[in-house]
């Protein structure tokens, strides 16, 4: 007799509901406070049971539980609600209960480790004494996983190009209206060059009484944060040429196109970075030095610009052929055609595309490490093997990990939003 | 009119011919200043170095090339176990996402929310450095299964001691060639005469029953080496016998398998919610059970839209492997363009064979799937 005949147990008239809810919130407590127990004060009250069934007893006792609470149509609000979204059937039933297992078997010991149990004040590692995680560790390098090797006095000139940088990307939302056509060129053109500028002579320096501070010293965050924004802002309109090139009819633009994006999406970031480090010196006349955070950025630009070229390819297929057409015969020529019609669209429809390609773009950042540029992830492991810190691995990794999944979540949400925003129904 | 056609491909082709003359003659004089000769003769020549984890035969005496086939197999190896653990993974929890209980698919969105927001390369970190460092040393580490020990050092199982594998190899194939023909003959027999064989019944039992004959007739015989452990000096231990899974691998393999399980768990849901609800409504009024609903009407078609982007995303496994050279695991671009290039000084070549090895396992899979795609597309009338 399997559990799902044992209707007897079902109440088959509402004056049997309560005894089997009480029976059943009996059992599911039963079951939950085993597994409690066992876990947390290593007593076990079902002890008396064979091994095999004893360590499943808090499972089967809740398992019970739920069969017996799961009564249809009691005229109870919230158990309805309840049966309906976690106990449908038996099979549900354990699957629920397995995660309710699970949450109070990893829950505390987590919230022990990242709070409770942590060492939030000091500033040695000695002031570390409790089971939990030391967050001095970062509340000391804090500086360094943000600004790298940058000199400290000189911190409020990344931060300063960083707002300024900011304040310039914001212009968009505030322009007037009959100023908005020309948004595409100030994005476009305009933005790199001012902020290339920013970043040359502020955080570079060199000039204006400014120190100079070489690339090989930047890093932590903010290293990551200027990396994908160069990247992001020239990947998007080589990505654009590409796409326009493989669609072209022209048989060299066209196949040149394809086989330049195959490439770069055919072979690893890694070894970009390793052939942008180690070849790409090479190919360059004898003497002359590329800085290596500039080929990084290009090396990284090329790879994203084969990824967004697909995207907006995509996005280009997807447009009916009636819009070529009407353009067409408007008089439009190609570039026309593409600025005014085609493209404005055919963006709209690869939004949700394009920000999986800077998501991307922004989680292969750490990667620049080897070259020996070391932003967050890369100061993390420097940070790692000082000997007056060894030990906090895991604190520093669960710090950037918290980084780098604000910074990604905030941006698809931020995606999911725009998509909403300019949805066209067709 | 042919002008506006000829110019482009004119400027283009010269700005192609003029960037690849430019690159070419600069690394002929940079190569000659330096003394080196373009040549792939450097393959031949012994590695006299050592790779730590190997799936073929291979020491310091070996050539280049050699090495070169030691580091493909490793990254095959991550990537082979990647692509199938984060497929089991991915569709399980693509499944999840969507079901009527709350708990689970939440749980579901949880982990895909939260592993596909971290990059990859710190979860490969994360588990190497710090999750698989809080494991025991071998001499306090506890039996696992009864056989097994998992240690800091990483995982030791038993390892399998075959004797003529090579007849017990032969007859799997055969086997798999026989199931082959097997299930297209139950087709058609189905498609001609409405009779449906029982197909999984008779495959498996050929699956089973052939090989395992091999070793009642073949003279196939299967032992097994159990891990045991050895002081090797006053604190250093180690395991005799069985078989060692390094942990980078272990590391590798879980943050391949995790990270890239969230994609396909997203394309699985995708590809079953792009199905019309209508399928699913009338599949529910014939009588089908939401498990044969799923089986027998969702996934079949579901698979046409889940197929081709999950291919990008076994791509991407297979690529994202060459991270391993982060944690030090000897895969392809550790071996070869790590320690093979900083030995020869030969940038060029490795660099050069190693991304038009990658280039070659993309495109062969893309190929592949294209084909495969075309194959269960809907032929439309």
């Amino acid at each position: 007799m399997t559990i799902n005949h044992m209707d007897f147990f079902k109440p088959k008239h509402q004056k049997n509901r309560n005894i089997c809810l009480i029976m059943g919130v009996l059992f599911f407590s039963i079951g939950i406070l085993d597994f409690y127990l066992n876990t947390y004060f290593n007593t076990n009250i079902t002890s008396f049971l064979p091994r095999i069934i004893n360590f499943f007893t808090p499972l089967i006792f809740s398992v019970i539980g739920l069969h017996l609470i799961r009564i249809e149509f009691s005229g109870i609000k919230i158990l309805d609600n309840l049966n309906k979204n976690i106990n449908t059937s038996n099979f549900n039933a354990a699957l629920s209960t397995s995660i309710i297992l699970l949450i109070i078997f990893a829950a505390p010991p987590l919230l022990n480790w990242l709070i409770f149990d942590a060492n939030f004040a000091g500033n040695t590692k000695e002031a570390c004494t409790g089971g939990g995680a030391c967050w001095v560790y970062i509340k000391v390098w804090f500086n360094r996983f943000m600004y790298g090797m940058y000199p400290n006095a000189e911190q409020w000139r990344i931060n300063v190009t960083f707002i300024a940088v900011l304040a310039l990307m914001s212009v968009g939302f505030f322009v007037p209206l009959k100023l908005k056509k020309y948004l595409t060129i100030y994005y476009t053109l305009l933005l790199p060059l001012f902020s290339f500028t920013l970043i040359y002579y502020l955080i570079s320096g060199g000039e204006f009484g400014l120190v100079w501070v070489e690339t090989g010293a930047w890093g932590g965050l903010s290293l990551t944060f200027i990396v994908s924004f160069f990247s992001l802002i020239f990947c998007f309109p080589i990505g654009m040429m590409l796409a326009l090139g493989r669609r072209s009819d022209l048989p060299i633009v066209k196949y040149s196109s394809l086989s330049f994006i195959e490439f770069w999406r055919g072979v690893p970031l890694i070894t970009v970075l390793f052939m942008s480090a180690v070849m790409f010196p090479m190919f360059l006349p004898d003497g002359t030095y590329v800085d290596k955070l500039i080929r990084v950025v290009v090396a990284i630009t090329l790879f994203e610009a084969a990824y967004t070229a697909e995207v907006i390819r995509g996005g280009l297929q997807a447009l009916p052929r009636g819009q070529y057409d009407a353009a067409k015969s408007l008089g439009m020529g190609y570039w026309r055609l593409h600025l005014l019609v085609i493209l404005p669209q055919a963006l709209k429809l690869v939004i949700p595309g394009i920000a999986n390609t800077f998501l991307a773009l922004v989680k292969d950042t750490p990667l620049i490490f080897v070259v020996g540029l070391l932003e967050v992830v890369g100061m993390l492991n420097l940070a790692k093997t000082n000997p007056k810190w060894l030990g906090f691995s895991m604190e520093g990794y669960v710090f950037a990990g918290i980084i780098f999944w604000i910074i990604c979540f905030s941006m698809s949400k931020y995606s999911q939003n725009l998509e909403l925003k300019y949805k066209t129904d067709r | 009119m042919k002008i506006k056609k000829i110019l482009p491909q004119v400027i283009t082709l010269l700005f192609i011919v003029l960037i690849f003359s430019f690159f070419t003659m600069n690394a002929q004089e940079n190569m000659e200043t330096r003394g080196l000769d373009f040549g792939f003769g450097f393959l031949k020549e012994s590695a006299s170095f050592d790779i730590q984890f190997s799936l073929i035969d291979y020491d310091g005496s070996h050539s280049y090339a050699r090495a070169y086939l030691v580091g493909l197999l490793n990254t095959l190896l991550v990537a082979v176990i990647g692509i199938i653990l984060a497929t089991l993974l991915g569709a399980v929890v693509g499944v999840a996402r969507l079901s009527p209980n709350y708990l689970i698919r939440k749980t579901a969105s949880f982990y895909i929310e939260f592993f596909r927001n971290i990059p990859l390369l710190l979860q490969i970190f994360f588990w190497y450095f710090a999750a698989l460092r809080a494991l025991p040393m071998p001499q306090d580490a506890s039996l696992l299964l009864g056989s097994s020990f998992l240690t800091i050092k990483g995982l030791f199982t038993p390892a399998p001691i075959w004797t003529n594998f090579d007849v017990f190899f032969v007859t799997l194939i055969i086997a798999i060639i026989l199931i082959f023909f097997f299930s297209r003959y139950a087709k058609k027999k189905q498609e001609q005469e409405g009779k449906r064989l029982p197909v999984l019944a008779i495959s498996s039992a050929i699956f089973i029953g052939l090989p395992l004959l091999t070793f009642l007739i073949g003279g196939v015989d299967l032992s097994f080496s159990f891990p045991v452990i050895r002081q090797m000096s006053q604190s250093s231990y180690t395991f005799d016998g069985g078989m060692g899974i390094p942990p980078e691998l272990i590391a590798l393999t879980l943050a391949l398998t995790l990270y890239t399980a969230t994609f396909i768990a997203e394309n699985v849901r995708a590809g079953i919610q792009g199905i019309g609800k209508g399928q699913k409504e009338a599949a529910a009024s014939i009588g089908l059970t939401p498990s044969q609903v799923l089986k027998l009407v969702i996934m079949p078609q579901a698979l046409r839209i889940i197929i081709p982007p999950t291919t990008n995303q076994y791509l991407n496994l297979t690529k994202n492997s060459s991270l391993a050279a982060a944690i030090a695991y000897p895969d392809l671009v550790l071996v070869f363009a790590g320690t093979a290039m900083m030995q020869t000084g030969r940038a060029i070549e490795i660099v050069g064979i190693t991304m038009a090895t990658y280039l070659t396992i993309s495109l062969g899979i893309s190929l592949l799937m294209n084909w495969y795609n075309k194959r269960i597309a809907i032929q439309e009338k």
